[in-house]
């Protein structure tokens, strides 16, 4: 099904140097809320993300798991510690990012089409309009949408307005997308599409992933790396390297004995972290 | 379904919305048809009236200055109301200092201005203008910053993620956000456009057709009083017609999507 994948880059590169990680946090401690009543949101989480890297983050509701994406997003500042995107901290949202929200219906805009979505991000960018045109349809064609450019996002179901969506990120050739629980809202027959559809598309823009979910099975069959975070204080309780083998295909990677081994031990740490 | 009973359908749904006119209609051309009443004469007089006076005749020239009143007051009052909508949304500290003014002239009776208009502007065009685009402009002003105010986070949180600059973000993204709402302000901003437009005229004029409907009562044309009432009838269909169709034009996404909720419910 993912016929062409390979194994992510390592993190030093061809002439033996240390590559730059693409994320890096370094003891990020958020809290909201002033006198009346603060709410640890982080306490202290320290990752790094290699460039090419599927990381899946995991955790219970309530773990700070989308305030953490926020703040790798550029979109929050951690109140101490440091986020760094390539090196450079994070102050506000670097045009290198994408974002897929789990909420495609509040994400994508309902007055644009679908094309007109998507072309959004190349418009700011000042991208001319011939080669605007061109890669709309190149990315709405990789996420299986070829014909769906002239309909408006509303008149998809839920798994199209978020390829749609997925679509948008990608259009601009982002070095790092970051996913918000995006198959939250969708049946399962669809969530299994998805999942392989992103897997495709990583590998076809070179794109590292950073995918928060609560849903195990979902990150163990997606990640290279899955990162547990507990709920209260906030804090990473373990990093796991998947090395189950890629291509992964729905049916045999989770009918290998490995893929219930971390499932067993991630639920685990979840359940722990609660 | 066969076209014969498609076509009768279509027939049918124009029927119920005709019929009551129709009956109205009738009842008051005949009721009114042998009237030696000063005050409430034929019908048939009133139409031709309507026919002689406004669309052949001298009253065309009050209908033309009223209608400039209208359109000149309206399109200043959705300017100012989007603009300064805007400008109070954008600005918190401005909006918390101004809002118990903004409320004091909002639930102020616009007419009762007609004496300090006309002390300040004389009873001209300017007076009508200025008069009109006032009391105009609180249901946009009002819509614009609430719908402005509401609009989803997370369409603000995509849009600087996807590199959309501040000023981009409330033209790409806010304005049309807020834009089903700002459209019911403008709506409400038509109606009291017009209201005014016959009230600054008939306290202080000498041109429109506020003034020919008081000039018309005092000298005991009661002919022209009514068609007055009919011409105005007509101008506020009118500008119904024109502005609901502006409406499903640019809103046509915000109701496709609604028909689409409203299936899912």
């Amino acid at each position: 099904m993912n016929g062409n994948e390979v194994t992510p880059q390592a993190a030093t590169s061809a002439d033996g140097l240390v590559a730059t990680p693409v994320v890096s946090l370094r003891h990020v401690r958020k809290v909201y809320g002033g006198a009346a009543g603060e709410k640890v949101a982080l306490a202290d989480i320290t990752f790094d993300v290699a460039r090419g890297e599927f990381a899946c983050v995991v955790g219970p509701s309530g773990a700070g798991k989308t305030t953490l994406l926020r703040t790798l997003a550029g979109l929050a500042q951690p109140t101490s510690g440091e986020a760094l995107f390539e090196g450079t901290p994070l102050r506000s949202v670097p045009p290198g990012i994408g974002v897929v929200f789990q909420d495609y219906g509040r994400s994508l805009y309902p007055w644009l089409t679908v094309a007109r979505n998507v072309e959004l991000p190349l418009r700011v960018r000042g991208v001319p309009k011939a080669e605007r045109a061109e890669r709309v349809t190149e990315v709405l064609a990789s996420v299986g949408l070829a014909d769906a450019g002239r309909s408006y996002p509303w008149q998809l179901s839920g798994g199209m307005q978020q390829r749609v969506a997925i679509a948008r990120s990608l259009a601009y050739r982002p070095d790092l997308l970051l996913m918000d629980e995006p198959f939250a809202s969708v049946d399962a027959q669809t969530r299994f599409e998805l999942e392989d559809l992103i897997l495709r598309v990583r590998q076809e823009f070179g794109v590292t992933v950073v995918f928060v979910t609560h849903d195990i099975d979902e990150a163990v069959y997606l990640a290279d790396r899955v990162i547990a975070i507990s709920k209260s204080p906030g804090v990473v309780t373990e990093i796991v390297d998947i090395t189950l083998p890629r291509p992964r295909d729905q049916i045999t990677t989770k009918a290998d004995p490995a893929f219930a081994r971390y499932r067993e031990h991630l639920l685990g740490l979840v359940m722990q972290g609660r | 379904m066969p076209p014969g009973v498609a076509w009768l359908r279509l027939v049918g749904q124009g029927a119920t919305r005709v019929w009551l006119f129709a009956v109205l209609f009738l009842v008051w051309w005949f009721w009114s048809a042998g009237s030696k009443s000063l005050y409430f004469p034929p019908l048939s007089q009133i139409l031709k009236s309507v026919w002689d006076q406004w669309v052949t005749g001298p009253a065309r020239a009050e209908l033309t200055t009223s209608l400039e009143h209208l359109l000149v007051g309206y399109v200043i009052a959705a300017l100012v109301g989007i603009g300064v909508g805007a400008l109070l949304w954008s600005l918190r500290y401005l909006r918390d200092a101004t809002s118990p003014y903004l409320y004091f002239l909002y639930v102020l009776p616009a007419p009762v201005l007609v004496p300090a208009a006309m002390t300040l502007f004389g009873i001209g065009f300017t007076m009508k203008v200025v008069l009109i685009a006032f009391a105009a402009v609180w249901p946009t002003l009002l819509n614009t910053l609430d719908g402005m105010s509401g609009v989803d986070q997370v369409k603000l949180d995509t849009a600087r993620v996807l590199g959309v600059s501040p000023a981009g973000r409330v033209l790409r993204v806010v304005l049309p956000a807020a834009a089903p709402q700002i459209v019911a302000g403008l709506r409400n901003s038509l109606q009291v456009a017009i209201i005014l437009m016959v009230v600054s005229e008939w306290e202080a004029s000498s041109d429109g057709i506020g003034f020919y409907i008081s000039n018309a009562q005092q000298s005991f044309d009661y002919v022209g009083m009514w068609s007055s009432f009919i011409v105005l009838a007509i101008i506020g269909i009118i500008a119904n017609l024109l502005f609901v169709a502006a409406e499903n034009r640019a809103l046509h996404w915000h109701y496709g999507a609604r028909a689409v909720e409203g299936r899912n419910r």
